[in-house]
């Protein structure tokens, strides 16, 4: 329904597009100097406030209407059972409402029965009411701006001052996708902590990590939530991964930047950006399928038993997927050294590996800091590659040939598995929260990094 | 080089010519390594991506073809229940399945008994009856009459053909084969030549690994010999003692025992003649012979025991006219027993199994049978969830992105809102589905699942992507045009959609569609907001159920069967495909409109 009645708002917002410019030429009458702004403009402030105007009502007057039908619908059911749990009333309207739409319901009875008809004409009289809202709306718009057409009327500087609010407004969606995240992520943390009586050292210090085994009315055993387990797999996954990056992606970066002809920059630098475009699906299938075998059957060679969901197999193709990210963004700073100090260092008669060690790392040192953590950052917040290659069981160990179990597998453990998801969200968004603070923290200080040295240079 | 010249009375080897051609050739040695490191490390990660992308490729072969069984068959009217004049209802709800099981049971009878008759119907995929049954309702003259209609073969079909299960060899034999018959069914097998001491040895070699097995189990018993003797001797009373002793006794008399079969085993295995019997764990030896297949159950040098898998015309007398055929895995380790060899390979010799392109693979939707699954609902889904982040994403970060460069000023609030859209391109993918968890589908109520939730969250994800580029695109736009379209009187908002928005627009495109290729293979946000459920329907709307591409690639991966292995990797090539041809619509963007001011 609101997809139709959109398009009727879209429809009038054109119309009255048409009839205002319309009214400008007629105004006008093909002299020019007569109308302060071009018709084109009184049009265009007939559409933006007919389109803001119809879009607001029917979004504000459906959110309302459905808050008002559930709250009225919620008081009658409590009035009618007192007794019954609040979650239990809100079982009762869903199946009510699917009754009421003729969908399949989990039970039926007299009260849903009453309840779904009265929801039937709320619903519909919902209906009504933001059809009326929102064509009324948008014709008295459309009226109103018809009638300020008008040769002194400016209609550009207002129409423009309209789309400026609404550029505006897009560009405030980074900050409420960052409240979005923080707020939601923030709830279920407060919930998951008070579920655990605020023994938030049990969760940062604990060994054991089996959240979902010591739940009970509402309360979690704050002995078996330590999350210390999966922190230290995603560390040790996380080290295995930047002991492959750094080096390779440095060196090519060093070879890339300062050694290799122009012909080899050309074809390596793309062949290596598509490392960097390959989906994390695909490195975790290389991971699970192809590596993790091929190390466990090179264990069994050489006499060492390697499980086949080893630290090693995941940190090593996570490390392969980092290499790009390293290189780059090293090759960009090493680059961006100002090329007096490369011709300084040559004119006294270092070597271009010696101007490379003695002056040109030294002074790109910031940068690469920075690409390394912003490496670092990616590899906690991986969540494909472990999903598919490391293991699920919280084993603390720093043997890189074990399994071993990270955040992110666990988040993806608790909210597709079978549990509950009111009572698997509390850890899952807690360790979502602390993924997103780790990596925060790691985005700041690189930022910082970058900006010192830019500021060294630019 | 520069303090030997400056200082030319310090250390002699500084002072002396020969001292500084040695540190010279030192410093260039230094130099020559740190190239060599370079080359190094790009040869490394050239070579973990060459091997990334041909190991896919490779086990996406498997998925390449499939197997057709196109045998005859009557769709006889009586056995099926329906006429050409039934209502098309009627016909397609006819049980071809019974049908199809029984053509090819009888083509096979010997296979009586349950067990028989279930492995000779598991060689043809379930879907099968389905394909047959639409055929015969847009052809329903065709019932009464006699048809060949490639009929799908199951997976382990598919893969024993691939050579999935090992190949089956045929060593070459120089002898004329006798096979006699008795009472009980046991066949007798002889050659004229030793043509069996091959196998033979290959069977006995098996023989050291059980010894050598035994041997290990002895050792264990030794080691509770030498435990029991200590208790005995610490023991503090005469009865524990005893108990002790008798233990150790039971010990030896285990380990004796274990050892003396293990050395048994040896000698049958050094022998050179003798008859060794065959299991499962030994490898299968089939004989080809008057028309049949015969399975081995005792092997000599020349000859042996064994049973028919498949009819034979007994007796056999010195005939030349044989094929020895051995598998290389045993019987144990395959999920294709001899029987179903023997009748694949009747089958194919008669030419009624085709092997041909899978295109199945790209029709039909997810499944639970690996020959019958495929793509098709997961391009429709990848194409909806991409439509609805498009249309959204693209809008909102062309928008965003000319406010920041053209309208913002200078304030905390758009510094604030920088800063956002810097951190927010790091923030990890995993916690956008968590958000997309929490707030589109908990609090909007959008269904579950569905391209709609899914383009949410990736429009979410691929936003500071898009607004990035397009600023930088709408940057590097000179301000002379700017000021030459103010300088004619057009207002600000007119300078910036009317002029450099236009001459933005391909570096804006060339991120976006960098954006939209990162955002088609993401995987874990979606898996977050439930599109991992299997679902069978291609979805028609954004609202439908529906999985994207990646997602349907992680679930394959999961099952164990290794059809589904290789449609995993067959559809990480289609994505692949799809991104590099995004990636070069964008390099090409940015070739051809890409201009230097």
């Amino acid at each position: 329904m609101s997809l139709t009645l959109f398009t009727v708002v879209a429809l009038i917002a054109l119309a009255a597009y048409f009839m205002s410019r319309r009214k400008a030429v007629l105004i006008a009458g093909g002299r020019s100097g007569v109308l302060h702004s071009r018709p084109v403009f009184h049009g265009l402030y007939s559409l933006l406030w007919v389109a803001l105007t119809g879009i607001g009502a029917l979004v504000v007057s459906s959110v309302i209407g459905d808050w008002l039908v559930d709250r009225v619908l919620l008081a009658r059911i409590a009035a009618a059972q007192p007794d019954m749990a609040p979650l239990q009333q809100q079982l009762l309207l869903s199946d009510a409402k699917a009754i009421a739409e003729g969908r399949m319901s989990s039970r039926s009875g007299v009260l849903r029965d009453q309840i779904a008809d009265a929801y039937a004409w709320m619903s519909a009289l919902r209906n009504w009411v933001v059809i009326a809202l929102s064509i009324g709306g948008a014709a008295v718009a459309a009226w109103i701006t018809h009638g300020r057409v008008a040769p002194a009327w400016w209609a550009r500087n207002r129409a423009e001052r309209i789309l400026r609010n609404i550029l505006l407004a897009m560009a405030t969606v980074a900050i409420l996708t960052t409240i979005g995240i923080v707020l939601s992520l923030i709830f279920e943390t407060v919930r998951f902590f008070g579920m655990i009586d605020w023994r938030i050292d049990k969760f940062i210090l604990g060994t054991t990590w089996s959240p979902l085994s010591g739940v009970f009315e509402g309360q979690m055993d704050a002995d078996t939530v330590g999350a210390v387990p999966l922190f230290a797999g995603t560390l040790l996954i996380t080290a295995i991964a930047m002991l492959v990056a750094v080096p390779v992606g440095l060196f090519s970066a060093i070879y890339l930047s300062d050694f290799a002809s122009s012909r080899v920059r050309a074809t390596v630098k793309p062949l290596l950006e598509i490392l960097a475009g390959v989906p994390t699906v695909v490195y975790g299938f290389f991971a699970a399928i192809t590596l993790a075998p091929a190390l466990r059957d090179f264990g069994e060679l050489i006499g060492v038993r390697i499980a086949s969901e080893s630290a090693l197999a995941a940190g090593l193709t996570m490390g392969i997927m980092i290499i790009p990210f390293i290189s780059s963004l090293s090759d960009d700073v090493i680059n961006a050294v100002p090329q007096s100090l490369r011709d300084g260092s040559l004119a006294v008669g270092a070597t271009e590996a010696e101007t490379m060690r003695i002056v040109i790392l030294p002074a790109a040192l910031p940068g690469i800091v920075s690409a390394v953590i912003l490496g670092v950052s990616r590899a906690i917040g991986e969540t494909m590659i472990v999903v598919m290659a490391a293991g699920q069981g919280a084993n603390l160990t720093a043997n890189p040939l074990e399994a071993v179990t990270t955040v992110t597998v666990q988040i993806v453990a608790l909210i597709t598995g079978d549990t509950e998801a009111s009572t698997a969200a509390g850890p899952a968004f807690t360790l979502g929260f602390t993924l997103f603070v780790m990596t925060l923290v790691m985005n700041i200080l690189a930022q910082r990094l970058v900006r010192r040295f830019r500021e060294a240079y630019d | 080089m520069t303090d030997a010249a400056a200082q030319p009375s310090a250390a002699p080897a500084h002072g002396s010519l020969a001292g500084a051609s040695n540190r010279l050739r030192q410093r260039r040695r230094a130099q020559t390594r740190l190239k060599a490191y370079g080359i190094a490390a790009i040869a490394f990660a050239l070579l973990a991506l060459a091997t990334l992308v041909g190991s896919v490729v490779v086990k996406a072969t498997g998925a390449l073809t499939n197997t057709h069984f196109t045998y005859e068959m009557t769709l006889s009217t009586e056995a099926l229940g329906v006429t050409p004049e039934s209502p098309p209802e009627e016909i397609l709800r006819a049980p071809y399945g019974d049908l199809i099981d029984e053509a090819l049971e009888a083509r096979f009878p010997l296979a009586t008994g349950r067990t028989a008759r279930r492995e000779v119907d598991a060689l043809v995929s379930n879907g099968a009856q389905f394909q047959l049954a639409q055929h015969v309702v847009e052809n329903p003259e065709l019932l009464g009459q006699s048809v060949t209609y490639p009929l799908i073969a199951s997976d382990r079909t598919d893969y024993y053909f691939q050579g999935g299960y090992g190949d089956l060899l045929t060593p070459e034999v120089a002898g004329r084969l006798t096979v006699t018959g008795s009472e009980d069914g046991t066949l007798d097998i002889r050659s004229s030549e030793e043509d069996f001491a091959e196998a033979l040895q290959t069977v006995k070699q098996s023989l050291y690994g059980d010894a050598d097995r035994l041997r290990e189990q002895a050792a264990r018993q030794q080691n509770a010999v030498r435990v029991y003797g200590e208790r005995a001797a610490a023991a503090e009373t005469e009865e524990a003692r005893e108990a002790q002793l008798e233990r150790q006794a039971q010990a030896e008399a285990k380990r004796d025992d274990l050892l003396a079969e293990a050395e048994a085993l040896e000698e049958r295995a050094a022998a050179d003649a003798g008859t060794e019997p065959l299991d499962a764990e030994n490898i299968s030896l089939l004989i080809e012979a008057g028309g049949g297949w015969i399975k081995m159950t005792e092997v000599n040098r020349s000859g042996g025991e064994g049973v028919a898998l498949t009819e034979v015309d007994l007796p056999i007398e010195t005939s030349a006219d044989w094929r020895f055929r051995t598998t290389t895995l045993p019987e144990g380790s395959r999920r294709v027993s001899d029987r179903q060899i023997a009748w694949l390979e009747t089958l194919k010799a008669e030419g009624a199994v085709e092997r041909d392109f899978n295109t199945r693979f790209f029709t039909a939707a997810d499944s639970r049978a690996p020959e019958l699954a495929g793509i098709r609902g997961a391009l429709v889904g990848s194409f909806w969830t991409m439509m609805v982040t498009f249309a959204l994403a693209f809008p909102i970060g062309v928008l965003a992105a000319i406010y920041l460069e053209e309208f913002a000023p200078k304030n905390r609030f758009t510094n604030f809102i920088e800063v956002n859209i810097n951190n927010l391109a790091a923030v990890p993918s995993i916690v956008y589905g968590l958000l997309g968890l929490a707030v589109f589908i908990n609090v909007f109520g959008v269904p579950r699942s569905a391209p709609l939730a899914g383009g949410l969250v990736l429009t979410l994800m691929t936003l500071p992507t898009i607004i990035i580029a397009a600023r930088a695109a709408i940057k590097a736009v000179p301000p002379s045009i700017r000021e030459a379209a103010l300088g004619v009187g057009a207002s600000k908002m007119q300078a910036s959609f009317h002029h450099v928005l236009p001459l933005a627009m391909p570096g804006i495109l060339t991120g976006t569609i960098i954006g939209m290729a990162q955002a088609l293979g993401e995987t874990a946000p979606l898996i977050m907001i439930g599109m991992v459920a299997f679902i069978v329907e291609t979805p028609s709307g954004i609202t439908d159920s529906a999985t994207v591409l990646p997602v349907q690639i992680f679930r394959w991966y999961d099952f164990p069967e290794p059809g589904f292995e290789a449609r995993a990797a067959a559809a990480i090539c289609v994505l692949l495909t799809f991104l590099i041809a995004m990636n070069a619509l964008a390099i090409f963007l940015r070739k051809r409109f890409e201009r230097r001011w």
